[in-house]
């Protein structure tokens, strides 16, 4: 296999957007029969170096090679021709398309539909056989959850005989099952003699399934080694340019009175269905709690009720005392008063105005306290004061108060979000998704940040859809399926595979069944009936 | 990172539009056979060279610093307020009902009052549609145009059959009191010897209008509500983390933006009328809405944008008496002018970018 044409050789590919060299001569050999990962922080042009082999953008410079010929691609169309084919992180499906016309969508033949539908229905049956990959051919693509509408794509890619596949980020937006599932397809598709390119910043899928990894730095393929000569630690270095510590350095909780106990929480949304049945819990002083769970399940709904942007019924208590849950008292700023600091997990929608410069967002949401007023006008110097403090303290860079949120890359705006919350050194701590999109680096330093809040003495709650987050953090972890709470279980006594059948709403022993009943759920959920199994 | 300089957003790309509109009113000119040269040295002679001509471009201009620092506010708060033509026209009935109906020693304190009656009576007539979008979801612009045609029927009616005076033929009120007249340009500047700014409305209200400016300015970029107001504007989302009411926010800067628009009555009604009446508003509601644009939603854009209509419309005037151009052409130019800076700003925007971009890449590269 060694000694046959590399599928796919980039040699030397350039590409720069205005003052951004986003690839720098990038040179890169992809083995057939084998599944390349491509690792690299957020910017580090993983994403453009697809979008140059798949025919969106144009290289600068350089070659693409494709089975030991010199290929131009000009658009997707000729990547199509020359075989590749790429699923996106954001699938590109038509939702009230069923399956089946998804897959001929772009590959009708002749002028009618009919041929074509049956042709592709005996096609996908014969795919389903051969690598796991079964999907209702005539259900509509909004009814399918989202592990099944990647494999829709996966088909997309098959159906137009793709012997090399790209995947980005494809287990963003799995449960720990889904992405297992997702592996073993791959699995199949790499012994049938299919090429498999795999974008991701997760190191543990790296180590999992790829034969062979390229790390990506600021534009430049920094190193390819070997999968099984390699570790985690090693490719960490690799990718940021320094030592880095991927365990959280912690130690045991020393939990002490409760700060806040939730009762009997009901949350229903704009459109009158229920998000939240029902969930009770209590955080310590001193201690992470975690909640788990694939995004959707209600977790999103209780870090809002608690942030005081959503209403909602039950009761929650504060400090011992009760916290108001509807109309002007449960707003932002009541919640601020009572001691409640909120990092939300989307901090471009909720957490920053990215219009502002940072100055600005260091007060947002604490703009009306006295200090930071003279008279009747906000005292501006005070706050760009405060704002130059901050961003030197919280290593935020570059450190010019007067930039607008939006130029800073996604670490250093969590960053300036984080600042302003934790220096608040509030009783309790609402922290949402802190390091979807900001890079390794920064994830250091931001769960340094948590656990040293903790330390202090401060009751957390995490909410991430990152496992691996969850179980380093937490010193508790309650799992959300469809709402409720599934169960509580400590990081030292659980495992992925336990929490990742909670996340699924399975919490029985685990048996051999557990794939079909994961399946099962997901699927009645997606329906919007009610999970059988539990 | 920013695409190219901000001087060059804010002074080459107005300047650039208006060059572009100025070639084509030059053309339209030429169309009809006259010489665009002496068309364009009217304009600037009549306008600009005479204190007559100035004491019209700075009345109209005064109504245009109103209405336009009026749309910029709402926009802060991303409302698109059309209604500026009638919530001034309901700031001028106001003025007009505070000045008739209350005998005032004296014009600065007949001031104060009518500045309060017409803030009171634009916002009043803003605070509808506000309460609408706030509370309902119905569309400002909408709500808002709606109401110009509510506010033109009403004023009719009361002007016909409550204000005119018996036996009047003009639907008009009767004259306010000489106590309320206020201060013109040419009472205010002249000296013995020399008059200046004759017979024209300027008046002391444009004094009023540059504390406007000031006000807008230290609301929108210096105080807490307008922090909140920008924050609304640019991520409601955003607001709601920070626990801003969005529909707070709406009313707000909606009774904000009713009342800077009410407050043009001032200067139309009750300095240069002196009395109310029909169509005081004159379309200034609606040329706020291109100054507004032209100015970046900035007091001091807003401000020379301001200056720019007033001449154009003393401008226009000019030629309408001097020349054969047609009334309705000086309304096509004007229209190109707001094209140009308004509507068509990305044609100037994108091919200025991609200029920038070009150099900073040669300096670099």
């Amino acid at each position: 296999m060694t000694d046959s044409a590399p599928a796919i050789e980039l040699k030397g590919i350039s590409k720069a957007f205005g003052p951004v060299q986003a690839n720098k001569d990038i040179s890169i050999r992809v083995m057939p029969g084998t599944i390349h990962g491509i690792i690299g922080e957020n910017g580090a042009g993983k994403s453009t170096l697809m979008s140059i082999l798949y025919g969106f953008y144009k290289a600068d410079a350089g070659e693409v090679w494709i089975n030991g010929k010199k290929t131009t691609i000009n658009d997707s169309q000729d990547a199509i021709a020359a075989g590749i084919g790429m699923v996106f992180q954001h699938f590109k499906l038509v939702e009230n398309f069923s399956v089946v016309e998804n897959v001929i969508l772009g590959a009708e033949d002749g002028a009618f539909l009919r041929p074509s539908i049956s042709k592709a229905r005996k096609s996908l049956k014969k795919l389903a056989d051969e690598y796991e990959l079964s999907v209702d051919p005539d259900a509509l693509i909004e009814h399918l959850s989202v592990g099944h509408q990647q494999r829709v794509e996966i088909l997309k890619a098959l159906y137009r005989e793709a012997d090399i596949l790209i995947l980005d980020e494809p287990t963003g937006v799995l449960t720990p099952a889904e992405a297992d599932h997702l592996f073993r397809i791959l699995d199949n598709l790499r012994k049938e003699g299919k090429t498999i390119i795999l974008i991701t910043h997760k190191l543990r899928e790296i180590m999992e399934i790829t034969d062979t990894v390229s790390v990506m730095r600021r534009g430049e393929m920094t190193a390819t080694v070997k999968t099984a000569e390699t570790s985690p630690e090693h490719l960490a270095e690799l990718m940021v340019g320094r030592k880095v510590l991927l365990r959280v350095d912690k130690v045991p909780a020393k939990p002490g009175e409760t700060v806040l106990s939730v009762k009997d929480l009901r949350v229903t949304d704009d459109k009158g269905v229920e998000r939240v049945k029902g969930v009770s819990f209590d955080i310590r002083a001193g201690e992470i709690l975690g909640i788990a769970g694939v995004a959707g399940n209600g977790q999103s709904e209780v870090m809002n009720v608690l942030g005081g942007i959503m209403n909602a019924t039950g009761s929650i208590t504060m400090n011992g005392k009760p916290l108001p849950l509807s109309g002007k008292a449960a707003d932002g700023q009541s919640r601020r008063a009572s001691g409640i600091a909120h990092v939300p997990e989307d901090r471009q929608r909720e957490g920053l105005i990215m219009e502002f410069t940072a100055w600005e967002n260091t007060v947002f949401g604490y703009h009306l306290d006295p200090q930071w007023q003279s008279g009747p006008l906000m005292n501006n110097a005070a706050i760009q004061n405060e704002a130059a403090g901050k961003m030197e303290r919280f290593d935020v860079r570059p450190p010019d108060p007067n930039l607008k949120a939006k130029s800073f890359s996604g670490g250093n705006q969590q960053k300036v979000v984080l600042a302003r919350e934790i220096e608040r050194n509030p009783d309790l701590l609402l922290v949402g998704q802190p390091t979807r999109g900001v890079d390794i680096g920064a994830i250091e330093f931001i769960h340094q940040e948590i656990v040293r809040l903790r330390d202090q003495g401060k009751a957390i709650l995490l909410v991430s859809v990152e496992l691996d987050e969850i179980m380093s953090l937490s010193d508790r972890i309650a799992v959300m399926f469809d709402g409720k709470i599934m169960g509580l279980r400590e990081p030292a006594t659980t495992d992925e595979r336990e929490l990742g059948l909670l996340m699924a709403g399975i919490s029985g022993e685990p048996g051999t069944d557990d794939w079909k009943a994961v399946e099962d759920n997901l699927t009645a959920l997606e329906h919007g009936e009610t999970p059988t199994h539990g | 990172m920013d695409r190219m300089p901000a001087w060059a957003d804010v002074v080459l790309i107005p300047l650039i539009s208006l060059v572009l509109a100025a070639i084509l009113s030059a053309l339209a000119i030429l169309a009809i056979g006259e010489s665009p040269a002496e068309a364009f040295y009217l304009m600037v002679d009549g306008a600009l060279m005479r204190s007559s001509g100035w004491g019209y471009t700075l009345y109209y201009a005064t109504n245009f610093i109103f209405t336009g620092l009026a749309v910029s506010v709402a926009f802060h708060a991303k409302l698109f307020n059309i209604g500026g033509e009638g919530q001034a026209a309901l700031g001028s009935l106001g003025v007009a009902l505070v000045c008739l109906y209350i005998p005032w020693p004296h014009w600065s304190l007949a001031l104060l009052g009518s500045a309060v009656g017409a803030a009171a009576f634009g916002a009043l007539w803003a605070l509808i549609p506000a309460y609408l979008q706030a509370k309902r979801g119905s569309h400002i612009v909408i709500t808002t145009i709606m109401f110009n045609f509510i506010a033109a029927a009403l004023l009719n009616y009361l002007l016909v059959n409550v204000l005119r005076p018996v036996g009047a033929m003009e639907p008009a009120s009767a004259s306010f009191a000489a106590a309320t007249h206020l201060p013109t340009f040419q009472s205010m500047f002249s000296s013995e010897g020399s008059t200046l700014f004759r017979g024209s409305p300027a008046n002391i209200s444009f004094f009023i209008a540059l504390i406007a400016c000031v006000f807008v300015w230290l609301l929108i970029w210096r105080s807490k509500l307008g922090y909140e107001i920008r924050s609304q504007g640019f991520s409601e989302s955003g607001a709601k983390y920070a626990g801003i009411s969005p529909s707070r926010i709406i009313i707000i800067a909606m009774l904000i933006s009713g009342a800077l628009s009410g407050m043009m009555g001032v200067n139309a009604t009750q300095g240069a009328a002196e009395r109310l009446i029909l169509n005081s508003a004159e379309g200034a509601g609606f040329i706020g809405i291109a100054v507004a644009l032209m100015g970046r939603n900035h007091p001091f854009g807003v401000l020379l944008a301001s200056l720019l209509f007033g001449f154009l419309y003393q401008g226009g005037a000019e030629l309408a008496m001097w020349t054969s151009i047609p009334r309705e052409l000086i309304i096509v130019i004007q229209a190109l002018v707001i094209l140009f800076t308004g509507a068509l700003d990305n044609m100037v925007r994108w091919p200025l970018e991609s200029l920038f971009a070009g150099l900073r890449r040669r300096k670099e590269g």
